[in-house]
């Protein structure tokens, strides 16, 4: 199956960036309203298709736009997004309109309170659009194991749009908004960006609050934005960091302005290609992709070195003892006390318990909660949870390493190009996926996948830019004299 | 042949939780105040809600330091807070971030005394975590169709300290209970009440022979609600287990409840049954780092604490070790005694008094009933006043004082109003002494005979004639001289 629903619905507003929808608003050429309305029409049009929708805020929406209308109608926009139609992963809390996490067990979950994320967009004149299917409480590569429905690739519909921020990645790639906020805890942003061929950027650890975001692993979650042009992530990302008192893992570090970073060259630019990420077995339409972005990246005046990142190997079983046994932590809650589902049948308290999560969760966030439990267990403490935190720790000592020689490093996000629904049964063979991701989750550093290339059979492939701590501004800077170089921002699925 | 009964040594050790006094919850802005309608006093982060993190309370943390600090402990240079997991409903993360390989202080002691004799019991680890919700069943828990949840003190500030197992008998662990709330009531950072569940006490017993230095099987038991009920629980423990012992019965390591109503301890869990708690450090909050200079300026700041307090008040005073030990017991208490003699000069009458009379009225250790006296320093003072200066005789004082403490007035309106005034007019006391000679012929007869503790009689019904206003000196002297001209 391939193509859209025959409805032409294509719209030069749902064309744009973020950042020519606020030229657009800034003009008089457009208003919030009309592009809200664009925006909700082709989901109407297009998302029984594509499927990136959990929730479709209308009214909220229609009502924020026509009051960021009247703000540029004044000449006083609340700031840099303004009235800029938005989605947003089903993670993140929002007061009033339910939060899934794409799992049964917040099925009817409505927040009292709004994450810290949230109220940033909103005070910056975001609209919301909605909030956005996922793999259920961000575990998984391709938003699959969401507990209501799977998400299309809108490059063919055939296959996934990665995950475990596939919605959010497919609502942008499929022009159903015009920015969208993810999480990625290894890999959950950049792997469904170079999926969807949209920009994914995973900010340091610490530099955009966690508050209000539905924990899956605490040590390695970050949010972060998915768009349509580097120079939109730099936009969203400004409005999204910085210190969140209520998050005592931000980081009080400044805030650059992303968007004047852009334009200065990168001559001189030292780039590491780690020899790791370019292993046996990976789609060599992938490695020829990013072997050729490397020499675009080289003419436009970066130097490029081979470097040895030793500890890659490891970073996978690391990670899938440290993510779960977090994950396991953070998901004791949903018992049906409180909030959420709770079976009717039990006969006491344990049973309450036990059923309600053998029917709330799905098999992939049982499997890594009984993964999570062993590991920190009496007597497995060490053995597993322990020595990976070892691993963890000469991980992020082989980035600094590296980042010592270079500034930044460039390598793929992904070692294949979409795969179909369906394809991965074996967890193994979908964890492999995040192999180049999920180090740099471990070392707490900056990622961003930029769209770099398309394989024969027309599906995306991505680069992954990775840098120091909080040195966003390079990857962006990077990776937007990348894309201003190259045709590939040019294409666009055939959706209708 | 062996001797038939073996000699057994107790071996306690206690874990003791302090509500902290903070005005906020330990990791958000609620409020701490007990007694609030179920749920009121509560927010997303004191719920679980998803998403929801922790921020820690800094004055919590310096109640810690604080405390740590008057128990000798070693403060850490770092420490950092950790998830402990265990599912039960009044805890709505199903884990409690608590403290767990890096606790906030170490290593201390406490000074404790038992019949006069003073020891250091070792305090082994002091550390923060937040308490848990309470739930309200539907009648009794094995027949309740359902429970409620009230999360109000979930997340209110617990302080945790663990004693090393120095303890030798349930007597002295109430004396270690005592001497631990009074320090904790003399820093400000708990109120202490056991009824209200903001001191809570578990312990651990044991029993080995005498002259052995490894531990016997230790069994914990929960579920006391005052001081009294743990040495209660202890004692009953220390039977039970020598008996056992004594029958050559294995004991089994396991948790007991204590059953106040019934004075026994039963069994609530076995080891099998103990909890994997799953300890992993807490990736919410990030590790603290103590600053020297701070835990330097809390430590300047502490207040003199009990022990020092007593032996100023044996030195300043001059005061008995037994009164000094009494009235130091609370911070309260001893702040009452010296308030009262910076009014009225001679400490150990105000000693005696305040033993004697206030405590009749007040435990030693209600802190808040003390400093809210109806019979104030200043009226205490001003009663002994009157007596200093012969207005009133100490017989009537004591029942001035059971006036003043049930009114709220003090000892000059009391007096004046009842015409308590003692009659030292040797004019009006003369005419009274001449009516009660006449009127007792016998008596002066038999003084006259030799029987001198007729006047003993004649002075009854003198005080009595004047309702027991007449000061006793006067009436004593004017008599024997009215006698002795007969």
């Amino acid at each position: 199956m391939r193509g859209g629903a025959g409805l032409s619905v294509s719209n030069p507003l749902t064309e744009s960036t973020a950042h020519e929808l606020v030229e657009k608003f800034r003009s008089g050429a457009a208003t919030p309203s009309a592009a809200t309305r664009a925006y909700l029409d082709r989901i109407t049009a297009l998302d029984p298709t594509v499927r990136a929708y959990i929730t479709v805020t209308r009214e909220r929406a229609l009502a924020a736009a026509s009051a960021a209308d009247e703000r540029w109608r004044t000449g006083r926009p609340k700031g840099p997004i303004d009235g800029v139609p938005t989605a947003v992963k089903d993670v993140l809390c929002t007061k009033g309109v339910r939060t899934t996490c794409g799992s049964k067990i917040l099925e009817r979950f409505v927040p009292p309170y709004d994450a810290t994320v949230i109220e940033r967009l909103e005070a910056a004149g975001a609209v919301i659009l909605g909030k956005t299917n996922m793999d259920e409480f961000a575990m998984g590569s391709s938003t699959e194991h969401s507990a209501f429905f799977a998400t299309r690739n809108p490059w063919d519909l055939s296959r996934v749009p990665g995950g475990s921020s596939g919605g959010s990645a497919a609502a942008v790639g499929a022009d159903l908004a015009a920015a969208a906020i993810g999480s990625d805890t290894g890999g959950s942003i950049r792997q469904p960006g170079a999926f969807t061929g949209t920009v994914g950027l995973k900010p340091t650890y610490g530099r955009v609050s966690r508050y209000g975001l539905v924990a899956f692993a605490s040590s390695l979650d970050q949010v972060g934005p998915l768009t349509k042009d580097v120079a939109d992530a730099a936009l969203v990302l400004r409005v999204i960091a910085g210190h969140d008192p209520l998050d005592s893992t931000s980081a009080d570090v400044p805030v650059p302005d992303y968007a004047a970073e852009l334009s200065r060259p990168i001559a001189g630019l030292r780039i590491g290609v780690p020899k790791e990420y370019f292993v046996e077995g990976m789609d060599p339409e992938v490695e020829r992709a990013v072997r050729e972005a490397i020499e675009v990246l080289q003419r436009l005046g970066a130097t490029a070195e081979p470097l040895s990142l030793p500890t890659t190997d490891f970073a996978l079983a690391a990670y899938y003892l440290i993510a779960p046994a977090e994950a396991s932590s953070n998901l004791a809650r949903y018992d049906g006390v409180k909030y959420g589902s709770r079976v009717a049948s039990a006969k006491d308290l344990i049973d309450m318990y036990s059923k309600t999560r053998a029917q709330g969760f799905g098999a992939e966030v049982k499997r890594r909660i009984m993964l999570g439990t062993y590991a920190l267990s009496a007597g497995y403490h060490e053995a597993y949870y322990a020595k990976a935190q070892k691993v963890r720790t000469l991980v992020r000592r082989d980035f600094e390493a590296a980042f010592s020689r270079v500034d930044v490093i460039v390598a793929p996000t992904t070692p294949n190009v979409p795969f179909k629904l369906g394809e991965k049964e074996d967890p193994l063979a979908m964890y492999l996926n995040d192999i180049f991701t999920i180090p740099v989750n471990l070392a707490g550093l900056p990622g961003l996948s930029v769209r770099c290339g398309f394989s024969l059979a027309s599906l995306p492939i991505g680069l992954q830019f990775i840098g120091r701590p909080f040195d966003e501004a390079t990857l962006l800077r990077a990776a937007s004299a990348y894309e201003q170089a190259t045709p590939w921002r040019d294409r666009r699925p055939s959706l209708g | 042949m062996r001797s038939a009964a073996k000699d057994y040594e107790t071996v306690i050790g206690l874990e003791v939780h302090a509500q902290l006094l903070t005005r906020s919850k330990m990791f958000c802005g609620c409020p701490t105040t007990f007694g609030a309608a179920p749920n009121s006093q509560t927010c997303p982060i004191c719920q679980g809600m998803p998403g929801t993190l922790p921020v820690i309370n800094r004055r919590a943390i310096e109640f810690g330091v604080r405390t740590a600090l008057a128990f000798h402990c070693t403060i850490n240079p770092g420490c950092r807070f950790a998830r402990k997991h265990y599912y039960y409903p009044d805890m709505p993360k199903n884990f409690q971030i608590s403290q767990y390989e890096e606790p906030l202080a170490e290593h201390g002691w406490l000074e404790v005394t038992v019949d006069g004799q003073e020891r250091r019991v070792g305090i082994q680890r002091l550390h923060l975590e937040e308490d848990v919700g309470k739930l309200i069943h539907d009648g009794p828990l094995e027949t309740a169709r359902s429970s409620l949840v009230d999360f109000n003190r979930s997340g209110v500030p617990l302080m945790e300290t663990v004693s090393e197992p120095d303890i030798r008998s349930p007597e002295e662990a109430a004396a270690y209970l005592r001497a631990f709330r009074a320090i904790l009531l003399y820093l400000g950072v708990c109120d202490g009440n056991m009824e209200e569940r903001s001191l809570r006490c578990d312990a651990n017993i044991s029993l080995r022979e005498r002259g052995e230095t490894g531990f016997g099987t230790k069994v914990e038991i929960k579920n006391m609600n005052s001081f009294r009920n743990v040495q209660r629980a202890l004692e009953f423990e220390v039977g039970r287990q020598t008996e056992a012992l004594a029958r050559g019965e294995r004991l089994v390591q396991e948790t007991r409840l204590w059953d106040a109503d019934r004075g026994y301890t039963r069994s609530m869990r076995s080891k099998e049954f103990a909890h994997d708690y799953r300890y992993f450090p807490e990736p919410d909050l990030v590790p603290l780092t103590m600053d020297r200079a701070r835990v330097e300026e809390i430590r300047a700041g502490l207040p003199e604490l009990p022990a020092d307090r007593r032996q100023r008040f044996m030195r300043a005073y001059t005061l008995p070790a037994y009164d000094a030990l009494l009235l130091t017991q609370s911070r309260a208490l001893a702040d009452y005694y010296e308030a009262a003699v910076r009014e009225f000069a001679r400490p150990k009458i105000v000693s005696n008094w305040i033993m004697s009379e206030l405590l009749r009225e007040i435990p030693a250790d209600d802190e808040k009933a003390l400093a809210a006296s109806p019979v104030p320093p200043k009226n205490l003072a001003g009663l002994l006043r009157l007596i200093d200066r012969g207005t009133i005789s100490g017989k009537i004082a004591k029942d001035v004082f059971e006036k003043m403490f049930r009114s709220g007035e003090d000892a000059d309106t009391i007096v004046t109003r009842e015409g308590l005034i003692q009659v030292a007019d040797t004019g009006a006391l003369a005419a009274i002494i001449e009516q009660i000679l006449a009127a007792n012929p016998k008596a002066v007869l038999d003084w006259k005979r030799g029987k001198k503790a007729a006047a003993g009689a004649l002075v009854g019904h003198v005080m009595k004639a004047t309702q027991g206003k007449a000061n006793p000196g006067v009436v004593n002297s004017l008599l024997q001289e009215k006698l002795s001209q007969l």
